[in-house]
């Protein structure tokens, strides 16, 4: 035994009671129970780790001192985005998000844990409406596994193994997506971009159409911040084709931009940590697959599905889970993927900020998101040596900014504007080195016309 | 000792809630969101207005619209009709470790200086964020005796796949990955287990327990061979069994020229007490939200911590946690060619790293090894009231300890009285506790319960549950229907229709789907 320390989280390190339950149990000390662990395979020093901080004040003390060795986008001015967005969190989610009843719940039947499923059911609906698509998940990881997931479903419905993805989406995505799709879709082919619009070349998107393509993937806006004026055009070649369109989308944006399930998209991806879940270092990310609910689509989900069914009550309404042979927890390697724990508190986040903006909010936060960043892209372009927007093509948060004219490269811009308490944009130098010493600027809800100005001041002293 | 009190006149909230669909009054708002000022809208003007048509949205999204106080009342509703594990002895859903989720944790999360961090920040603004994701690390290392540790998989399937993915990214490197293209795991490992490693392309062998319960080293002898990639084991099994000839198999499976993962999951009860490189595994992962104390989320965040010997960490995902030793500043490093690439976005769920960091600087180096030892005694604790309960048994492994849990059989008692496990886990939530786990499918232990004390339940917690189950049992032979019809105090009744959920003419997982299969309401 350990020496009798007694934890506030550990109730019966009291000696008194160990020994009691000692007793009852009828062992003379825990190593009777340990025996069941071969004598060599026993770890026989003490573990070198930190601590302990005993005290509850001097772990905050600790560990505030640590966030005050750095910056964040409160203290600072940030515009940065590829994924991860500031954009504005009410209270109402936060409030929600942090109840112990949501945040410390699990996998509970639908009975003792029912809000649980009904906030995730009407979480789902919101998308729906949004996405105007009936079939929404329960949240995977993020983006990157929900389009990677959309690569695997599309491939398993199209009986093909061949995907093509417009070549502006991020890089990082497509990392995973390869990844995760390897062995049902192992051939991934780039469709060429437009260099001046940033948008899917068409003619390159036909010619690579066959009958191997199970999907093509897209996002709209870009990842360089695009809005594909093409879509229709895009559903149509594909579908002729015999493949399956799948888009990821920026929720926040569906206010102003058209529904995927409007253009014909089969299966629409993306992120839902900008609804209202702080950023957290990125870990606030949380991905969505909706699809319309046919079975072809629904029965190739390897979420979970929590479905609106009636109790033994009349009118109650009550849940439960939808199709669950499906999914791994029932079929282990039949299943369609792997299911695990993910993202679904985000879900219920996402649900009460949807609840909260309705859709006249969607429609003035977009509006609003378009107007600061047109107005920023504006005050940049006419700098000197400062392209913005870089690419010809409508962008709703996010666009690229050139300051290959300038003679700086980001690198050095950025370091200058971190210096002045400003986060620059994403240096894309590496990322996409084909568009020089560019970057990639978020702007959202949050940038008051100050804080652009700011930004276009500073970059006026730096450049 | 305090007061053991079965909860007889308990009664979870039943708000009888409508949809928050259903509350909407066309024009009411929750909440306006900022608007850019004057001058921005003068100089740009409606600059959505100028999108082509066909991007534009031509009907506003029929989300709901209710006032903020009635939102935020619904939510609230919602919430008293969850059960979570900080509200109850939720030594319930065995496997998952539910323990205390420190409400101080919850505090710097929240704070802004981690809440509106962007990961993409010039890692020297990030220095004490990375500061907790390398410490944490060493932790890792330290109670696993592994070499390296990524923390970017968001969940403990996620970090199987991760394993499975490295596995892959090994064998083709070294031109045997169309030869060795099997995974050997064991029924009483998680199904992910069996189902990453399939998603990343590998055929899977599932051995099935001995009739004592421990894992079958001649059955694993007789399946790896020149086609085995790997083994995908957990240990202590989720029967709490200990296979105690763990690095036996390992052996098998090297000597096969095989890889070996340790799935962690129940590794709570094993902090200070044994580290799987010591059984000889080559790659583990933890359950950062199960060991590690960081909250569930109703099923997420969550982190799954994978860790490798050293010659597979440069397979790991990008970017990797780095100390300059010179400087002592932490750094992330992109430049890994050799990497599997990305797994989750960014680092991961910094949150969930963040509390467990704080958790286990708050624990110290003999609060881990208490952890685990309280969590074996806990179980053994409980054990000794359960097994009285008529009708009850715990197969396998007879006069064997089990560890941090135990799985049940209520065969005896189902045979007796026509009352199941599925009907004795509703009536449980009759009691103010959660409904337990049974098992993942298939179920090899008839009429299962799989109950996990760990360390955070007090000696009141476990007699107020034996108390509870005895209860139950007892209903289950004097009053069967009781038990069959529960729940009666949760805040929903027993389901009326479980065949509708797999048909789809009528299942729904959204409103809109509902109103179109059921009729508008």
């Amino acid at each position: 035994m350990a020496e009798a320390e007694v934890y506030p989280y550990i109730p019966n390190s009291v000696p008194e009671v160990k020994q009691k339950m000692l007793d009852t149990i009828g062992i003379e000390s825990v190593e009777d129970i340990y025996k069941e662990i071969p004598d060599h395979l026993r770890f026989k020093r003490r573990l070198d780790t930190p601590g302990p901080i005993r005290s509850e004040y001097a772990l905050r003390r600790h560990c505030e001192e640590l966030l005050d060795d750095g910056a964040d986008c409160r203290r600072y001015i940030g515009f940065l985005g590829g994924g991860i967005y500031d954009h504005f969190c009410p209270s109402v989610v936060t409030t929600i998000m942090e109840r112990d009843e949501f945040l410390t719940s699990y996998v509970g039947d639908a009975y003792a844990d029912h809000g649980k499923w009904q906030a995730q059911f009407e979480y789902a609906s919101c998308m729906a409406e949004l996405l105007e698509m009936d079939m929404v998940n329960t949240p995977t990881y993020d983006w990157g596994m929900a389009s990677a997931t959309a690569i695997r479903m599309a491939g398993r419905i199209a009986g093909r193994d061949h995907a093509l993805y417009a070549g502006n989406i991020s890089p990082d995505r497509l990392s995973c997506m390869k990844n995760y799709a390897w062995s049902a879709v192992p051939t991934f082919t780039e469709v060429a971009i437009d260099e001046k619009s940033g948008l899917v070349d068409l003619a390159d998107l036909k010619a690579k159409l066959d009958d191997t393509v199970a999907v093509f993937y897209f996002e709209t806006p870009s990842f360089l911040g695009g809005i594909e004026t093409q879509c229709a055009e895009i559903v149509k070649a594909v579908h002729d084709a015999g493949a399956q369109v799948a888009v990821g989308v920026d929720p926040m944006s569906l206010g102003v931009l058209e529904a995927p399930g409007v253009y014909g998209a089969d299966i629409a991806v993306g992120d839902i940590q900008g609804l209202g879940v702080p950023m957290q270092c990125g870990g606030g990310a949380g991905g969505f697959v909706a699809t319309q609910d046919e079975p072809k689509y629904t029965g190739e989900v390897p979420s979970l599905l929590f479905g609106l069914t009636p109790t033994i009550v009349e009118g109650e309404y009550g849940f439960g889970e939808v199709f669950f042979e499906r999914t791994s927890y029932a079929s282990r390697e039949k299943a369609k993927d792997f299911l695990g724990t993910m993202a679904q508190l985000h879900g219920i986040g996402a649900g009460v900020y949807l609840s909260l903006m309705g859709p006249q909010g969607m429609v003035e936060i977009g509006e609003g998101i378009m107007q600061r960043s047109a107005y920023l892209a504006g005050q940049l372009d006419a700098l000197p040596g400062v392209s913005a927007p870089k690419l010809s093509a409508p962008f709703f948060k996010e666009f690229v900014v050139d300051f290959g004219g300038t003679g700086k490269t980001v690198a050095e811009i950025n370091k200058a504007l971190l210096e002045k308490k400003i986060f620059g944009g994403k240096d894309l130098s590496t990322m996409c080195p084909d568009l020089g010493q560019s970057a990639l600027y978020c702007v959202t809800e949050v940038h008051t016309k100050s804080d652009l100005d700011c930004l276009v001041a500073a970059l006026k002293e730096i450049l | 000792m305090g007061i053991v009190k079965v909860r007889k006149n308990y009664h979870q909230a039943r708000w009888d809630e409508p949809m928050i669909m259903e509350m909407s009054t066309p024009g009411v708002r929750g909440i306006i969101p900022p608007e850019p000022e004057a001058e921005i809208v003068d100089a740009v003007g409606d600059v959505a207005g100028k999108l082509p048509a066909s991007v534009r949205r031509k009907t506003p999204p029929a989300l709901p619209e209710v006032d903020q106080k009635r939102v935020l009342s619904h939510f609230l509703h919602l919430s008293q009709e969850t059960l979570g594990s900080n509200l109850n002895p939720d030594l319930s859903q065995g496997t998952c470790t539910m323990k205390y989720n420190p409400r101080v944790n919850e505090d710097l999360v929240m704070d802004p200086r981690f809440a509106y961090v962007h990961p993409w920040q010039d890692d020297e603004t990030m220095q004490g964020i990375l500061h907790m994701y390398w410490t944490f690390e060493q932790i890792l290392k330290e109670v696993s005796g592994m070499d390296r540790f990524t923390l970017q998989p968001g969940g403990g399937a996620h970090a199987v796949f991760t394993a499975a993915s490295i596995i892959r990214a090994y064998w083709r490197d070294r031109g045997e990955l169309e030869q060795r293209n099997e995974v050997v795991t064991t029924m009483f490992s998680h199904p992910c287990d069996a189902a990453s490693p399939h998603t990343a392309g590998f055929k899977i062998v599932t051995l099935m327990p001995k009739e004592d319960g421990y894992p079958d080293l001649d059955a694993l002898k007789a399946v790896v061979g020149p086609h085995t990639a790997a083994v995908h084991i957990t240990n202590p099994e989720d029967t709490g069994i200990y296979n105690p000839l763990i690095d036996k198999f390992v052996e098998v499976v090297h000597d096969a020229g095989g890889i070996c993962f340790n799935d962690q999951a129940n590794g709570n009860v094993l902090l200070g007490i044994a580290r799987t490189r010591d059984a000889g595994f080559d790659l583990c992962h933890f359950n950062v939200h199960k060991t590690f104390s960081s909250p569930h989320g109703g099923s997420g965040p969550g982190t799954g911590a994978m860790g490798c010997r050293d010659e597979f960490s440069k397979y790991l995902p990008y970017p990797t946690v780095e100390k300059d030793e010179k400087t002592g500043k932490y750094y992330l490093d992109y430049d890994r060619p050799e990497s599997v690439g990305k797994i989750k976005a960014f680092l991961g769920s910094a949150g969930v790293v963040f509390r467990a960091y704080a958790w286990c600087v708050m624990m110290g180096p003999d609060g881990l090894r208490e952890t685990a030892e309280m969590s074996a005694l806990n179980n053994n604790y409980l054990m000794s009231m359960v097994e009285k309960i008529k009708g009850i048994s715990h197969p396998y492994a007879e006069g064997h300890r089990r560890l941090e849990e135990c799985r049940w059989s209520w065969e005896q008692l189902t045979q007796e009285t026509g009352v199941g496990t599925d009907d004795i886990l509703r009536r449980v939530g009759d009691f103010g506790m959660q409904h337990y786990w049974s098992s993942h499918h298939p179920w090899v232990v008839p009429e299962p319960m799989t109950l996990e004390p760990c360390e955070t339940f007090s000696i009141e917690d476990l007699e107020e549950y034996a108390q509870v189950l005895e209860i139950v049992a007892r209903e289950a032979y004097e009053d069967p229907e009781t038990v069959k019809n529960a729940p009666h105090k949760c805040s929903a009744h027993k389901r009326a229709a479980e065949e509708e959920l797999d048909d789809p003419a009528k299942w729904a997982t959204t409103w809109k789907a509902y109103q179109r299969k059921h009729g508008k309401k």
